[in-house]
């Protein structure tokens, strides 16, 4: 690890005229900012009061002056932007006029391809039917809402302050100004039942979202939650019973038309998985613009210079950086071609398009065993491609470190 | 050392010489005491006082154990007539009995030395045997009178009863404070009898110590009974019949001084450039080449390891480095043997025997302090005998050389044990030895509140987890002390673990047939806590021969993968997989199922070995 606080933004491209670069590009911009942090939640980002100068002033000019500075360290290559994903945080916190600056920064910045998607995530108690609609005109295409259940007691163990009902009306706004819908769903919250598990599944496929998002809450310590975990006052869900919920997910969102593309992504067709996680998965080139975001820019023509850095994680740091002339970068990460390798692995196996045979070298024996555990669909393995089975999604771990290592 | 021509080495008449060792509890003082006396002779200056000047060994200073005795020469005047006097430190466990022996042996009083706040403690009152067999003078002493604890006049009448004098005869001293030691040298020189010997008879001298020194070679410290040891003469071991040239001969004080000799009555140490402690052995008799004597002085036993226990290098490319520090080790352990052993579970190893489970602490501490190495050492195992029903005699030192087949008997030695405690855990104990089939011989109350018990036990349920449970059914009141003595047959068998059906060498254990599904329960329950779930069902049970007494299973697992694998998490994700590389290869297989080592360590180490807490009181 290289620090990288020597005034330049990560040094990156060659020199030279701009390469062509066959990956695309994608814009994470990080809105570190919540009403209220969750117990569950070790993200970084910043409720009200809990710590000092962790304000939203002189936050858009902190990520439209990092934006200016990543233009410059990537030569202006000529890419646009194929996504741009707004995450946190809760995006939303900040005013829609904001959030339209923030991608105006970004069309400016690099340009956005014609058919660009651009998701921000969203509290459904955080938008109105107005302020979706000025999303929708500033050129926003999808809304990803932080649904996460539709049980009371499995909210409020979640610290959720959303009305379930708040949902309904997140989606009928966003329909209306013509945005495309991503429901987050969690399970496996302490207290939560198959049957809770289920109703917030019917409750969300009764909406009709575009896309689903299902993710096993992990209690990390150091959050909220962990701290209840390890006073005993709230007990892990155990692991088999997460597998019994996840596959009840798959089997209801199966039945209702859904397809997964990832292990814990459902979309209703191919066109509407979210573009800009795929990019993640597929290692493409993105630039993470705010506090505490990541950046990833891949090899260049000989395959040397891939690197991944992450930015300050204090908003106020993170400004003062920008404001000084500084990269914001913490640390940069070089990446060799055997980490690329391994990343290659560990993140498209995820994918339900799997990965081709020749991604793995040798490993013949473990993939036999794989197959022969009912890991990877063996069809498909003979065929050249070795893809998860629903087992093997709930195991992809381990199907990684038999073919990694 | 000495201006006074009276008392030079090599020409002190025997009657000015005082030989005396201090037998004592761990912990109650003896370091202490021997440092003040080393001040008050004047052979140490306060200020060169390191602490506990005479336990050398880094272990032996952080447990509070002698471990290797020596020998410091002191003068004292006493009545205006000086003398040397030579205290000879003695190992205060059970582990080293042959080398508490020898060390009492060459001396003529012995101090009893005995914490004024805790009584004596039932190993002390077996070396307190020992030194009257030997018909030692004995000086009742009690030690740390200054403390607010203290309760002088309740022991005081417990050691005037043990030792048959007057409450008025026992001593008072603190070694902290000085208070009651310069009292106690002059009692030393009152009552301890002078050596006796012959000084024109051929030379005999008997070896209580040997200690490998990594620039001089083996450094033996011998008591001269009859004749004369000079520098340069050719020495003989009347035990190997081996000679040797003497390069060096002193007396320690208690920096080693070069003498002209040793004669009657005196203590001091050898060198002859021999590498191997085991060309000097504790026991046997020097004498002088030119005149041989025609008798040895007697008492030579060879040591005879009592436990053997496995110990695996828990990196296996640290095998060699292992066998160079059991090598290393050896030349200052007469008592240490081993042999190479290799157990499917644990790898390339070492069988290797010890005197009991403190010898076995002590080397396992060594190996890994001295020589950086990270071990495993599977559960201590005795020595059985086993005869099959066609006569054929099988010596079992490792559950897997225990014989399948029909088999006629099993013998596994005895100990007699004693046991001092508060009289209200009287119940408590016997309720505990009866559960490691132990039979009473005797109770005794040494007063009104303390009594001691004698019990012969197996001496396989000591090397378990028996001082554990004394201590924790007395609140840590008890004391223990045994001697192997005897053998008896006994129903016993071997327990067999199995990992989806394949046996785990390092898990196998042999057992009373009453205790062996109490073992098959707690070990498989253990495996079970212990070994990852895998992507399958994996049985772990207990057998004995081919019948199952326990049964745990490890579910499969269900679900291994992280939810969400987004930008900002994959770097942190990499790292984690290449984590768990290196982890795999620390990872055992046994059949198909991975097996951390660590699992394998916390089986084998849950049950700390006994005197682990015996500093403790």
């Amino acid at each position: 690890m290289e620090a990288a606080r020597d005034g330049a933004a990560p040094e990156v491209a060659r020199d030279g005229a701009a390469p062509e670069v066959a990956r695309d590009l994608g814009i994470y911009v990080h809105v570190p900012f919540c009403a209220v942090r969750c117990g569950y939640c070790d993200f970084n980002t910043y409720a009200p009061g809990e710590a000092a100068g962790a304000t939203r002033e002189g936050y858009v000019e902190a990520a439209l002056a990092e934006m200016a500075m990543a233009w410059g360290t990537m030569h202006g290559d000529g890419r646009p932007a194929r996504t741009v994903f707004f995450g946190g945080g809760t995006p939303t916190m900040l005013d829609p006029a904001a959030l339209a600056a923030l991608l105006a920064g970004v069309r400016a910045t690099w340009g956005l391809a014609d058919d660009a998607e651009v998701t921000t995530e969203a509290n459904p108690d955080s938008v109105t039917p107005e302020s979706l609609a000025t999303l929708a005109e500033a050129g926003f295409t999808r809304v990803s809402l932080g649904m996460q259940s539709a049980v009371p007691h499995v909210l409020a163990t979640l610290d959720r302050t959303h009305e379930p009902a708040n949902v309904a009306r997140a989606v009928e706004g966003a329909r209306a100004a013509g945005l495309a819908v991503s429901l987050d769903l969690i399970y496996g919250t302490p207290g939560e039942s198959l049957a809770d598990w289920r109703t917030s599944l019917e409750t969300a496929i009764a909406l009709g979202p575009d896309h689903v998002s299902a993710y096993a809450l992990v209690i990390e310590p150091g959050t909220r939650m962990g701290g209840q975990l390890r006073r005993g006052e709230i007990a892990a869900t155990d692991p088999d019973t997460q597998a019994d919920m996840y596959e009840l997910a798959d089997t209801l969102l199966s039945e209702a038309g859904y397809s997964w593309y990832e292990v814990s992504n459902w979309a209703r067709t191919p066109a509407d998985a979210c573009r800009h996680n795929v990019a993640y998965w597929h290692s493409q080139d993105w630039w993470g613009v705010g506090p505490g975001a990541h950046s990833y820019l891949g090899p260049g023509p000989d395959g040397t210079g891939a690197r991944r850095w992450w930015n300050v994680k204090h908003p106020r740091a993170y400004a003062a950086r920008l404001a000084a002339g500084e990269s914001p970068a913490a640390e940069v990460e070089p990446l060799s071609a055997e980490d690329l390798a391994l990343e290659a692995v560990m993140l498209r196996l995820r994918l339900a398009d799997g990965i081709p045979r020749s991604l793995v070298e040798g490993r013949s024996e473990q993939i036999a065993r794989l197959v022969g555990d009912g890991l990877l669909d063996g069809r498909d393995a003979l065929a050249g491609t070795l893809r998860l089975t629903r087992r093997g999604r709930l195991l992809a771990d381990l199907a990684v470190r038999a073919l990694a290592f | 050392m000495s201006a006074d021509p009276r008392i030079e080495p090599a020409s002190t008449q025997p009657e000015l010489i005082r030989n005396f060792c201090i037998i004592a509890h761990i912990d109650h003082g003896k370091s202490t005491l021997a440092d003040r006396m080393l001040q008050l002779t004047g052979v140490v200056e306060a200020r060169q006082m390191k602490a506990q000047y005479l336990d050398r060994m880094d272990i032996e200073r952080e447990r509070g154990i002698t471990i290797k005795s020596q020998a410091v020469r002191m003068p004292w005047e006493s009545d205006g007539t000086p003398h040397a006097l030579n205290m000879i430190d003695t190992p205060g466990h059970v582990d080293f009995t042959y080398e508490v022996s020898r060390s009492l042996a060459a001396c003529e009083g012995a101090v009893l030395l005995v914490d004024a706040a805790q009584g004596i403690e039932a190993q002390t009152l077996a070396n307190l045997y020992l030194a009257m067999e030997n018909e030692l003078e004995i000086i009742p002493v009690l030690n740390k009178i200054d403390l607010p604890a203290a309760d002088p006049e309740r022991y005081a009448k417990e050691l005037a009863q043990l030792v048959g004098c007057q409450p008025e005869d026992v001593m008072r001293v603190s070694g902290k404070t000085g208070e009651g030691v310069a009292e106690l040298l002059d009692r030393i020189v009152r009552d301890i009898p002078a050596p006796v010997g012959d000084a024109d008879a051929a030379t005999r001298a008997m070896i209580f110590d040997s200690v490998y020194d990594t620039y001089r070679g083996v450094v033996t410290y011998v008591r001269v009974v009859d004749g004369k040891l000079s520098p340069r003469e050719r020495i003989e071991m009347m035990s190997t019949g081996a000679s040797h040239d003497l390069l060096e001969i002193g007396v320690i004080s208690p920096e080693p001084v070069i003498t002209k000799g040793l004669g009657v009555g005196e203590v001091g140490y050898l060198i002859t450039g021999v590498k191997d402690v085991r060309q000097s052995r504790v026991g046997d008799t020097v004498t002088a080449a030119r005149r041989p004597a025609q008798e040895s002085l007697g008492g030579y036993e060879d040591p005879k390891p009592m436990v053997y226990s496995g110990l695996y290098p828990i990196d296996g490319s640290d095998y060699p480095v292992l066998r160079d520090a059991l090598d290393k080790l050896k030349l200052n352990d007469a008592a240490l043997i081993y042999e190479p052993e290799t157990s499917a579970a644990l790898g390339f190893g070492f069988r290797v025997g010890f005197l009991g489970l403190l010898h076995l602490e002590i080397v396992r501490e060594r190996l890994e302090r001295e020589f950086d190495l990270a071990l495993i050492s599977t559960a201590p195992n005795v020595i059985y005998e086993v005869t099959m029903e066609d006569g054929t005699q099988h010596v079992v030192t490792n559950p897997s050389e225990f014989p399948g087949g029909k088999i006629g008997e099993v013998r596994e030695p005895m100990v007699r044990s004693t046991i001092i405690a508060p009289s209200e855990y009287i119940g408590a104990i016997m309720e505990l030895c009866q559960s490691k089939r132990g039979n009473l011989i005797s109770m005794d109350y040494l007063s009104e509140e303390r009594v001691e018990m004698r019990y012969t036990l197996p001496l396989a349920e000591i090397v378990f987890d028996f001082f554990d449970q004394l201590k924790s059914r007395t609140r840590g009141y008890a004391s223990l002390d045994y001697d192997v003595e005897g053998d008896q047959a006994a129903a016993l068998v071997k327990v067999d673990i199995l990992l989806q059906g394949d046996p785990v060498d390092a898990f196998s254990a042999i057992v009373h047939k009453d205790a062996a599904y109490s073992y098959g329960v707690m070990m498989t329950a253990k495996l079970k806590e212990l070994i990852p779930r895998q992507q399958f069902e994996v049985p772990i049970q207990a057998a004995v021969g081919s019948r199952i007494i326990a049964r745990e299973t490890i579910r499969a697992i269900r679900k291994d993968v992280l939810a969400k694998c987004y930008g900002g998490d994959i770097s942190r994700k990499r790292k984690l997989l290449e984590k768990q590389k290196e982890g795999k290869k620390r990872m055992k297989n046994i059949g198909s199922v991975e097996v951390p080592q660590e699992a394998f360590i916390a089986a084998l180490n849950t049950s700390e070995p006994a005197e682990k807490s015996d500093k403790k009181k």
